[in-house]
């Protein structure tokens, strides 16, 4: 007879309940932070390549949004905080190996540089914006000069940005479903697409829109790769890890997962870009916003799928 | 020096005393605990068999919690004991995740809490409360190290197993079988 588990494991109302402790801001910070690194990723790279006039949105303004993401990110990581009025500790010691203290720290240089990048742009995008104080109009003068320098900073901490949202989740080994290395370019190639999302929407330059899109469906084919990989490696690997991904392949998050993250977060989009560069007309903010919605809930759905899967209980 | 415990399945009648001896020693907060009874049925009816172990904080030799931790709140003693500094602790929750175990909750005053192997009660060469107060004699602890601790004893001439072995977090509860 085949042995069967009648009762196992724990009951401590007060504390089991609540051992999925992160909610809705980690998720939501995550978005944020790959959107953020997307849009960065792309300012600097068309920086270096000298296309700011050809490519106005991407390296001027889309970046606008990106220390309003980053803000907005932040304050969601404090609100996850049970022990707020210390959160400042994160600041007095670097810890390589707390993922959380490293992407501490990438953001305390992030996001006084995107403030610095669409503060040298302000001018541009008001002509009339006057910094009142020399020292200021000096100090962004300075840094206008240098903006090929910063766009190799920018590019640079985008990749560790958008790496980093993923390595917080694949550095617990006790979540079987986050311990995959995958979960950092995986996290990198969805933050890199929905920043291209966002900067498409925004465009109104025909061939603008056209390069994004095209670079949009070979990352959208890159993280279908990726996660086709990640299923892969759950289901060659330990117990624990198949049981992870059966959670995805039959269990609770199948619909969820696969409908808005894969078929509507990825496949469809790409399919509508692709037809868009074909010569049909499609709403642009269609696909843009199937992409941004799809990269959302990716996060919301990894983030609270991995606080079930244990080892015990 | 490295503190260790050996929980006795076979004697272990889960009666819990464990649990209240260490929420009345840590003043743990009404509805929270450090230390719990599993209860575990396995088998085909009418072959059953039944294993309760009292559990608590394992203050693994490769503590993920002391890994992860952002601010250095969570961190080793002597002894081995992981421990968590409240005024250093945000309140992240990344040890919360980063346990096999379950073993830390969030206090309600927003801290991380956990077992501390009665560490106010070692440095008086007292031992933990939940072992001293286990009626059925069923907990040991001590120097895993000394070959004559407690522990030690307990071990020699007993099978024993630790849960989740393949975290590769190297427990320090060694549960007698």
């Amino acid at each position: 007879m085949k042995e069967e588990l009648f009762i196992s494991g724990r009951d401590i109302p007060n504390i089991d309940p609540f051992l999925n402790i992160w909610h809705w801001q980690i998720p939501l910070y995550l978005f944020l932070g790959g959107l953020a690194a997307g849009i960065m990723f792309f300012a600097g790279l068309f920086t270096i390549m000298g296309k700011e006039k050809e490519m106005a949105t991407t390296v001027k303004w889309a970046p606008f949004l990106v220390p309003i993401a980053l803000v907005l990110g932040l304050f969601a990581l404090f609100l996850d905080l049970k022990h707020e009025m210390y959160f400042w500790r994160l600041y007095t010691t670097v810890r390589m190996g707390s993922p959380m203290s490293w992407g501490a720290w990438t953001l305390m240089l992030v996001t006084p540089l995107s403030m610095i990048w669409s503060a040298t742009y302000l001018k541009e995008a008001v002509p009339n914006w006057n910094w009142k104080f020399k020292m200021i109009e000096q100090t962004i003068g300075f840094f206008t000069k240098k903006r090929r320098e910063m766009a190799w900073a920018m590019m640079f901490l985008a990749v560790v940005l958008g790496v980093y949202t993923g390595i917080l989740l694949s550095a617990f080994n006790a979540r079987p479903l986050w311990n995959t290395s995958i979960l950092g370019p995986l996290f990198l190639v969805s933050g890199l697409s929905t920043g291209l999302a966002t900067i498409i929407w925004m465009s109104k330059n025909k061939t603008e829109r056209r390069i994004m899109s095209q670079i949009d469906i070979v990352l959208i084919a890159v993280e279908l790769f990726l996660i086709v990989h990640l299923f892969m490696g759950f289901l060659s690997a330990t117990a624990v890890q198949v049981e992870a991904a059966e959670l995805f392949l039959g269990g609770q998050f199948t619909v969820t997962f696969w409908v808005f993250v894969v078929i509507l977060g990825l496949a469809f989009p790409a399919v509508l870009e692709i037809l868009e560069l074909r010569g049909f007309h499609i709403p642009i903010w269609i696909p843009a916003l199937l992409i941004l919605f799809g990269g959302l809930v990716f996060r919301f759905v990894m983030v609270e799928a991995g606080q079930i899967t244990r080892y015990l209980y | 020096m490295r503190y260790a415990m050996a929980i006795d399945t076979k004697k272990c009648v889960g009666c819990s005393d464990c649990v209240v001896a260490c929420q009345t020693e840590n003043n743990v907060p009404h509805g929270y605990c450090r230390d719990w009874i599993v209860e575990n049925v396995s088998g085909a009816y009418p072959i059953v068999e039944i294993e309760l172990r009292s559990e608590r904080c394992n203050h693994c030799e490769n503590a993920p919690c002391v890994r992860c931790c952002p601010t250095g709140a969570s961190h080793t003693v002597e002894g081995g004991i992981v421990m968590v500094t409240h005024d250093e602790c945000i309140g992240c929750g990344a040890c919360i995740q980063s346990c096999p175990y379950d073993a830390r909750y969030s206090h309600p005053d927003g801290y991380v809490d956990k077992c501390t192997f009665c560490q106010h009660r070692l440095e008086k060469g007292q031992n933990t409360a939940c072992v001293d107060v286990c009626p059925t004699k069923c907990l040991h602890f001590g120097d895993i190290e000394d070959p004559y601790s407690d522990v030690s004893l307990a071990l020699k001439n007993r099978s024993w197993k630790v849960l989740a072995p393949e975290a590769g977090t190297k427990p320090q509860l060694y549960f007698l079988t």
